[in-house]
């Protein structure tokens, strides 16, 4: 996909010793020209989103010296080959190829060194009042290590729209790690454990006339472990819920068992709708099906209905993360209940509320103080880097009632 | 083959419904279409339904009906060809490698007699006429779900060191889900569906005194009102027809007509069973 992470970025950035074809270039000039063509082949197809790094640039340049020079379409076909790495890369080559090979007057003058946009990392610049359109067609992505750092700890409340739109890509990252468990099947394994794989066994003892001199053994394997995400859409949660619903967009994109639903005075189930490639049209399409944007909060109703008519889609293993800021009219009573209920079913129950990171937050408000003993960590979600912090927890595993 | 077959003589939906009916098990006319479909057209039949609503008691019927072998095969996390197709019999073919001491052969090894059946072999391989009862499907994971897909389209499996083997009587399929999640739409398609809603309280009462001869209709139309009562309040865990049942066979066994006393059968939820009790919502039955 078009993931051009801020890490991939910052690794070339000190890639000096790298054997890159701009420092080798010095005595052949013929190689030196082609490899400054390659570069701009290589921008134009980073500039459309893919993921391309100095190897394959390096491994390009390899290729196309083992091909036919007479047979155009040997050539492209082999840079086809070396600089996509996956099927999504496939169309974005397609239309760099046709824009790098198209005659040079009909491109504009690149501002800097071809090689250097290829080998440097892209550096934000922005415009001081610049207005920002965002163009439908283009994938927005961060610019540069330091553009995503800074987004990392801002509250989503303060995003522009065109922070939101990098946010995006960051997201889908984080949305990536998640939780696994153990699974009872198991691969072959070599190292010793407690369960024996008499098959394999079987067969390296024939050759051994039957001795079984080679023991050999199963591991187990680990799969996702169901996510559940409870986002709350009230009218309190509204500087967050859209961001927050990306979030579930991007899990449930990126995680075969992941379900998510929308929390008002009643639930929605938008799952179905979040799923799809274009993540626009998902978003728009949960929005929609989501009765009761911006209205009011009744979290115990709403979760008494996660319990009772979702209660064998989410099964007994699931994370549950719920995202709200607690403010809740129903009865607190009626929460604490099902609350409870929820966190004796799910593997672990964690409470996401942007609220937390404020300064001097205190859980007072009476759906937070009912649910907090039965929620197993409690976090703020108010921003890239406390869902980077979920995401973090999720994969390393929660200790029961670690939050309480 | 036996001689006269059984299935010859369900030739329409009605007919299935009434054979049905002669195993106790009283079928409404949506379920006996399906049934019927899936044994006249011989695919496989996918069911659906709240637990205990009667989707495996509806392949054990079905197995009566057409004096079938059932063989079942429970699906469970992690399930995998060893469990559910064939596996070797690895003591006895160490046994059998040590005792010829110069070695063996591979082929030698890996034959027929050295083969443990599991149910979906036995199923294929069998000479008499099966149904197949492939239960819980969504316990087990995708990876089963789409080697389930190669059995259920063309009923052969492979057995690398043996070859493919083809089903010698195309066995009639089951399969039953309890929505814990969403099966792979190939499998769908594979498979004939039909999802089983509670019965009425009527229908309900009639299958308590089909399943419990030695049971007063009193109580079993008094079981089936407080049942039909329970699954209209929000519940943790409506009660299904199995409950229903065996309440009924529990206030038949203590002889006594008091609901309350008894409603731990019917219900397994403590919250469930608190609210019950303070909301009255049994009084009156």
């Amino acid at each position: 996909m078009s993931d051009a992470p801020a890490g991939r970025a910052g690794r070339e950035t000190g890639a000096e010793g790298d054997p890159s074809p701009a420092s080798r270039g010095e005595g052949h000039s013929r190689g030196a020209a082609a490899t400054i063509r390659l570069a701009a082949l290589v921008s134009e197809l980073r500039s459309r989103g893919a993921r391309v790094g100095t190897g394959e640039l390096i491994a390009a340049q390899r290729a196309l010296a083992a091909v036919d020079p007479a047979e155009p379409d040997a050539a492209r076909l082999a840079l086809r080959a070396t600089l996509c790495s996956s099927r999504a890369d496939l169309a974005l080559f397609d239309a760099a190829f046709a824009a790098w090979a198209a005659p040079a007057g009909h491109r504009p003058e690149p501002l800097i060194d071809p090689v250097a946009t290829a080998v440097l990392p892209r550096v934000a610049m922005p415009v001081p009042g610049e207005a920002f359109a965002p163009d439908p067609g283009a994938e927005l992505r961060p610019a540069a290590w330091s553009e995503v750092e800074l987004l990392r700890d801002k509250d989503f409340s303060e995003y522009s729209e065109r922070e939101r739109a990098i946010a995006r890509t960051i997201m889908r990252r984080i949305a990536a790690r998640g939780p696994r468990r153990l699974s009872r099947r198991t691969r072959a394994s070599r190292r010793r454990s407690h369960r024996p794989d008499p098959r394999a066994t079987l067969r390296a003892s024939l050759r051994h006339a039957g001795e079984p001199f080679e023991r050999r053994w199963r591991a187990p394997t680990d799969r996702p472990r169901p996510l559940v995400l409870v986002c709350d859409v009230s009218g309190s949660m509204e500087p967050y819920s859209r961001m927050l619903l990306q979030y579930a967009q991007a899990c449930v994109a990126a995680r075969r068992r992941c379900e998510a639903f929308a929390l008002g005075t009643r639930l929605t189930r938008v799952t179905g709708e979040l799923r799809g490639r274009d993540p626009d049209l998902a978003l728009r399409r949960a929005t929609e099906a989501v009765a009761d944007w911006s209205g009011g909060t009744r979290i115990g109703d709403a979760l008494g209905e996660l319990n009772r008519v979702h209660g064998r889609r989410i099964g007994r293993g699931a994370v549950i993360v719920i995202l709200s800021d607690g403010w809740d009219r129903g009865d607190p009573e009626l929460l604490r209940r099902e609350i409870a209920r929820l966190g004796r079913c799910a593997h672990r129950l964690v409470w996401l509320n942007p609220l937390k990171a404020s300064p001097g937050y205190e859980p007072l408000t009476r759906g937070m103080v009912a649910a907090l003993p039965h929620v197993d960590a409690f976090l703020a979600g108010n921003s890239l880097a406390s869902l980077e912090e979920l995401a973090g927890l999720l994969e390393a595993g929660i200790d029961e009632g670690a939050g309480r | 083959m036996p001689e006269s077959d059984p299935k010859a003589t369900l030739t329409s939906p009605d007919a299935v419904r009434a054979a049905l009916a002669k195993q106790h098990y009283l079928a409404d006319e949506a379920l006996a279409v399906a049934v019927f479909l899936a044994l006249d057209l011989g695919e496989p039949l996918l069911l659906e339904g709240e637990a205990g609503v009667g989707k495996t008691e509806t392949a054990k019927a079905l197995a009566g009906v057409t004096g079938s072998r059932l063989i079942r095969l429970q699906c469970h996390e992690g399930i995998d060809v060893h469990s559910a197709l064939y596996d070797w019999d690895y003591p006895r073919q160490l046994l059998a490698v040590r005792a010829a001491e110069g070695g063996v052969a591979e082929e030698e090894l890996f034959r027929r007699e050295f083969l443990l059946r599991r149910p979906l072999l036995e199923a294929i391989e069998s000479d008499e006429p099966v149904v197949l009862l492939i239960d819980e499907i969504d316990r087990a994971d995708d990876e089963f779900e789409a080697f389930l897909l190669e059995l259920l389209s063309d009923f052969q499996v492979t057995i690398p060191e043996l070859g493919t083997i083809e089903a010698r009587t195309r066995p009639t399929v089951i399969v039953t889900s309890n929505r814990t999640r969403e099966l792979h739409d190939a499998l769908k398609r594979r498979c004939l569906y039909h999802w089983i809603d509670y019965p009425t309280r009527e229908r309900e009462a009639e299958i308590v005194e089909a399943r419990l001869p030695g049971v007063a209709a009193a109580i079993a139309e008094r079981v089936a009102a407080a049942v039909e009562r329970l699954r209209g309040r929000d519940l943790y865990k409506a009660p299904g027809v199995g409950e229903t049942i065996a309440w009924a066979r529990a206030l038949g066994a203590l002889d006594d007509d008091d609901l309350d006393r008894t409603l731990g059968v019917a219900l397994k939820v403590r919250e469930d069973i608190e609210r019950v009790r303070s909301e009255g919502v049994l009084e009156g039955v």
